[in-house]
């Protein structure tokens, strides 16, 4: 599975600081079927976790209503250096994890 | 010679068909459509795009076919075939090797003394220098690499030319835009050269300029070529429909190229 995520390379103590996450999925909604009339299973990303310096500061749990290609916004506000570390899991029990560091000066 | 199999009714027949639709036709069809040509002023399609489409395109992280250069870029450098050579092996820093080179496609490529792409130039490279096996057409890897590669060029003005070499495959590609195909009955000319701009149904037309491709297709929810984007085309007027990498979307590709030549690469675009 092929992610990015982006987080501001620096940053000072207490500033809002804007998280984006994009991965590449088909989160198959479990109502289509393939050529053959064969229904295709779902699969989907269920939960997807964002840790900053062993935090969890997001969390998100997604259905069969999300696009493929989930792409995510958030904020937080930087507190000190570390690392914003992205977890995820779908229906097929595969797991991707996508990380970026922050320096924080301040 | 290229168009004929898509032809469902004989050019007598559909000449006759003309003749009854003329009165029709003229009051439909603007006066530029005597004026056969390319389009003035050149749009691309993403000018034809609602704001937020804009938007997702702009924005380098929003663009979900970042992805797929992304993915490319992985490609770039993990070595291939009997050889265990990358591109990187021979091309070194793709921005530097492969900026303008998407502009300038398809072409000639000299080897193979045949019409390619940016996709079948790809895999020439594979079987020539990496020994490997060419990669299928629309798969996600030849999708990668392709984004990966034309994404260098963004912001350059896409820069055909016809010559000797070309000329054959210009000119079937120029035949097969104005051909009229499949039960609707219609050319490429009569939407994307003589309507472009006006509604069907939930879509405004655009000229139909491949400078953005591969895009990212909201509607596929993937990443695509400019042969599946014809390849819908074709459906849509209930044509027979050429496979991806054909010889006819090949001629038409470049036809196409020419029609936006001077247009500035996009890829990866998004469109809905």
């Amino acid at each position: 599975m092929d992610a990015r995520i982006l987080v501001p390379r620096a940053a000072t103590r207490g500033q809002t600081i804007e998280i984006r996450v994009a991965i590449r999925h088909p989160m198959e909604t479990g109502f289509r079927f393939d050529a053959m009339g064969k229904p295709l299973p779902k699969n989907v990303i269920h939960t997807l976790t964002v840790r900053y310096n062993g935090a969890e500061i997001f969390r998100a749990e997604m259905g069969s209503g999300i696009a493929a290609n989930p792409y995510l916004q958030f904020y937080t506000v930087a507190e000190a250096s570390g690392e914003v570390i992205c977890d995820w899991t779908d229906d097929n029990g595969n797991r991707g994890s996508e990380r970026a560091a922050v320096s924080v000066v301040g | 010679m290229a168009g004929d199999r898509f032809v469902t009714r004989g050019p007598r027949r559909s000449g006759r068909l003309l003749l009854a639709l003329l009165p029709v036709l003229a009051c439909a069809l603007p006066a530029s459509a005597a004026q056969p040509g390319r389009p003035d002023p050149l749009k691309s399609g993403i000018e034809f795009a609602s704001a937020d489409v804009r938007g997702m395109q702009a924005d380098d992280f929003a663009n979900p076919g970042m992805l797929w250069v992304a993915r490319g870029e992985k490609l770039w450098s993990e070595p291939a075939g009997r050889s265990s050579k990358s591109c990187a092996s021979c091309h070194d820093e793709a921005a530097k090797s492969m900026k303008g080179v998407a502009p300038r496609y398809p072409r000639i490529d000299p080897g193979a003394a045949r019409l390619v792409n940016l996709e079948g130039r790809i895999n020439i490279c594979r079987s020539r220098h990496q020994e490997a096996e060419p990669l299928a057409y629309e798969t996600e890897a030849l999708l990668a690499l392709t984004a990966y590669v034309a994404h260098q060029s963004r912001g350059m003005p896409v820069a055909v030319t016809v010559d000797w070499q070309n000329r054959r495959n210009f000119e079937r590609g120029r035949d097969l835009y104005y051909q009229r195909l499949g039960q609707i009955n219609l050319s490429c000319a009569h939407c994307h050269e003589q309507n472009w701009g006006k509604r069907l149904l939930g879509e405004t037309i655009s000229q139909g300029h491949g400078n953005a491709y591969p895009i990212y297709r909201l509607e596929w929810q993937a990443t695509g070529s400019l042969h599946r984007r014809l390849r819908s085309c074709f459906f849509g007027v209930r044509a027979e429909v050429p496979a991806a990498g054909s010889e006819d979307f090949l001629d038409l590709e470049l036809y196409l190229a020419w029609r936006a030549r001077g247009l500035p690469m996009e890829t990866p675009g998004v469109r809905r």
